[in-house]
């Protein structure tokens, strides 16, 4: 097999889902799900452990058999070819490098695999892309953690795949690194133009780097979009929670007014734009309001006065601060919902805001988000970034 | 007393050591003995005759042959099938895997003359000729558990990421295999070729059951220890001691220059 037959019978980078699941005996890891990945994007798959996310990298790279739909790859058929037989290539979790060969000769790997002779100059290239060049004749366990990475990704690079998919691949590096790593594969990618597929379950993560996100839970996409998009106006509750922090307001439709649903919560009066609810809006139906905490400005009660009218008010009493640096995060408890969340920026910071103190709560009505009341309000809060190995099974 | 507290484990270590090549010292030193008498039991004087002629008793060298033949052929066969057996135990699953693992062992905890002595029931109740086929099978029987053993270790602490990363890599299964697989595990079959040779080499209970008229090395030591020993079975027990040595020293070498070039 050649480098030609590989590559030139796909034309294009895009990866489309159909229909496509996993069952192990009767536990479905992956629920029949459609995704297309567009040419040239860097694509995340974001979720908590054993949501089915590497499950569903694992199909497209071959190295697991769907039990329903199909996979392409660009305009062709690859369900029923092998791993070695797809222009893929996967960076694993624990890298996998080879133990017994050294740094060059992992690169070289895939190169050799297709019967290319002289792989020496695009190693060469390849070790210089990230970084390596004085480490080629390394065994892998020489290397740090930093290094591994990178001489797994040059060694699925250098076979100019039609989709690069990463595992988890900086779940085993210090915070640190991470963020170093993030940016330089941001790069790379951007650099070379493959299309990447990254699974994680580190939302932060997924969100700087990806330009499209799918979250995943028990098997299901939640919802697919832009990082902005997710964040700012999340479809479900998961999402809602799982993509940074939310305020989530039990609230009842009470009419409407110009553009905006009017909602009650406890005694108060709020606004939500209606075209930012995605819960049924008539009139005495229940929805759950939410806001992020960093949309939500605090001010203390002697001071009330001076919020500017047109705003979504409450009011609450602070049961706990902490001053994280640049911001400083404020619980409080409402009559409307305990254990609200709000940050602050330090910029001015208004020293009567302490615990116990009587504040009001207020917010551009257009920030807030009008979710399914029938949804499980704590879905997506148990921490996904823990770290937990995601198997396969 | 401070200095005895602060050297013990040394002490020990050395004291140990010596345990263990004192015999080694002993077979070395006789090898060199020109001996009163067919026993080569005390030290008379020195001389270097039977170095010279290691050859010279009757069928010692065909013996010592006959051994290295039968030992590299079972050391082959053992390894081959071994490793195979080990990476059908651990790598799948089937009907009766549990029970093929344990009866692997039972050759490893059977008494050896029990073992030799239905070996060969089974031989004569089969018709067999007795020889150096029997003495071969027997050989890679008895092997095989330590072979299976040592690969099996291997195969199983071996990440199975590694052989998907070869086939995400277009390697084709035989070339996953080849490539990955086997330098992987090699350390293992090698440890467990190394046991197989030497257990081979020097078996005697199973073997001298089962060799009909034949005559290995062991056997021949053996027997000749009842009439006399010659001063060639020192040496060549010496030269087999100085291979071996020379052979881990070399490993060690060898091992130690490639770690030197890879910082």
């Amino acid at each position: 097999m050649t480098d030609q037959s590989i590559n030139d019978t796909v034309p294009g980078g895009a990866v489309r889902l159909s229909g496509i699941s996993k069952t192990y005996g009767s536990y479905q890891a992956v629920q029949p799900l459609e995704l297309t990945v567009p040419q040239g994007s860097f694509f995340a798959l974001l979720g908590a452990s054993g949501c089915g996310k590497t499950t569903t990298l694992r199909m497209i790279a071959g190295l697991e058999e769907p039990t329903t739909g199909t996979v392409h790859l660009g305009d062709q058929d690859v369900t029923g070819l092998p791993p070695y037989k797809r222009p893929v290539n996967t960076v694993f979790q624990s890298y996998a490098l080879f133990p017994h060969l050294d740094i060059q000769e992992n690169v070289a790997f895939g190169l050799r695999r297709r019967g290319i002779k002289s792989v020496k100059k695009q190693v060469g290239e390849m070790l210089e892309l990230v970084q390596l060049t004085e480490h080629a004749q390394k065994k892998p366990h020489q290397l740090s953690g930093g290094q591994q990475q990178r001489v797994a990704v040059a060694r699925a690079l250098i076979n100019h795949p039609k989709v690069l998919l990463l595992d988890e691949p900086l779940g085993a590096l210090d915070l640190k690194l991470r963020r170093q790593m993030q940016l330089e594969l941001k790069r790379i990618q951007t650099e070379v133009g493959i299309t990447f597929v990254h699974v994680t379950h580190d939302q932060e993560e997924a969100m700087t780097m990806a330009d499209q996100v799918a979250v995943m839970n028990a098997g299901a996409v939640e919802q697919l979009g832009a990082p902005t998009e997710l964040y700012e106006n999340p479809g479900t509750t998961f999402v809602a929670n799982f993509l940074g922090t939310s305020n989530l307001i039990e609230a009842e439709i009470t009419g409407s007014s110009g553009d905006d649903l009017v909602l009650k919560a406890g005694d108060g009066k709020l606004a939500l734009p209606t075209t930012r609810c995605r819960a049924a809006t008539a009139t005495g139906g229940k929805l759950l309001l939410g806001i992020r905490p960093e949309k939500i400005t605090l001010t203390h009660a002697d001071d009330a006065g001076t919020v500017p009218d047109g705003r979504n008010r409450i009011t609450g009493r602070i049961t706990a601060t902490s001053f994280i640096g640049v911001s400083t995060q404020y619980v409080i408890d409402s009559p409307v919902a305990d254990g609200l969340e709000v940050y602050a920026q330090n910029i001015e910071r208004d020293t009567r805001l302490a615990p116990g103190a009587e504040v009001v709560l207020h917010w551009n009505p257009a920030h807030g988000f009008g979710l399914d009341a029938a949804q499980d309000i704590d879905a997506g809060l148990t921490d996904g970034s823990d770290g937990a190995d995601e198997g396969a099974a | 007393m401070r200095w005895l507290r602060r050297n013990l484990v040394v002490i020990a270590g050395v004291l140990t050591l010596a345990f263990l090549i004192l015999p080694n010292i002993v077979v070395l030193i006789f090898s060199f003995n020109r001996p009163k008498g067919r026993f080569n039991y005390a030290w008379q004087e020195f001389s270097t005759d039977a170095w010279k002629d290691p050859c010279g008793v009757a069928d010692l060298c065909g013996s010592l042959s006959l051994s290295l033949q039968i030992a590299i052929w079972s050391t082959i066969g053992a390894t081959v099938l071994g490793t195979m057996i080990a990476f059908a135990l651990a790598r799948y699953r089937f009907r009766a895997r549990g029970a093929v693992s344990s009866l692997i062992f039972l050759p490893m905890a059977m008494p050896e003359v029990v073992m030799a002595a239905s070996l060969l029931t089974l031989f004569l109740n089969m018709g067999a000729q007795l020889g150096f086929w029997t003495i071969l099978i027997a050989h890679i029987m008895f092997c095989l558990s330590f072979v299976v053993t040592a690969v099996k270790a291997r195969v199983l602490s071996m990440d199975p990421r590694l052989e998907e990363a070869a086939k995400d890599l277009y390697a084709s299964p035989l070339q996953t295999f080849l490539r990955v697989t086997l330098p992987i595990a090699a350390p293992g079959i090698a440890a467990g070729a190394l046991l197989a040779f030497a257990l081979s080499f020097d078996d005697f209970i199973i073997t001298n059951f089962n060799a009909g008229s034949t005559v290995t090395f062991p056997m021949y030591v053996w027997g000749s220890a009842q009439r006399g020993t010659p001063v060639q079975i020192n040496v060549i027990g010496t030269a087999m001691f100085a291979v071996a040595v020379i052979c881990v020293l070399a490993g060690m070498l060898i091992g130690n220059r490639r770690r030197k070039q890879a910082l």
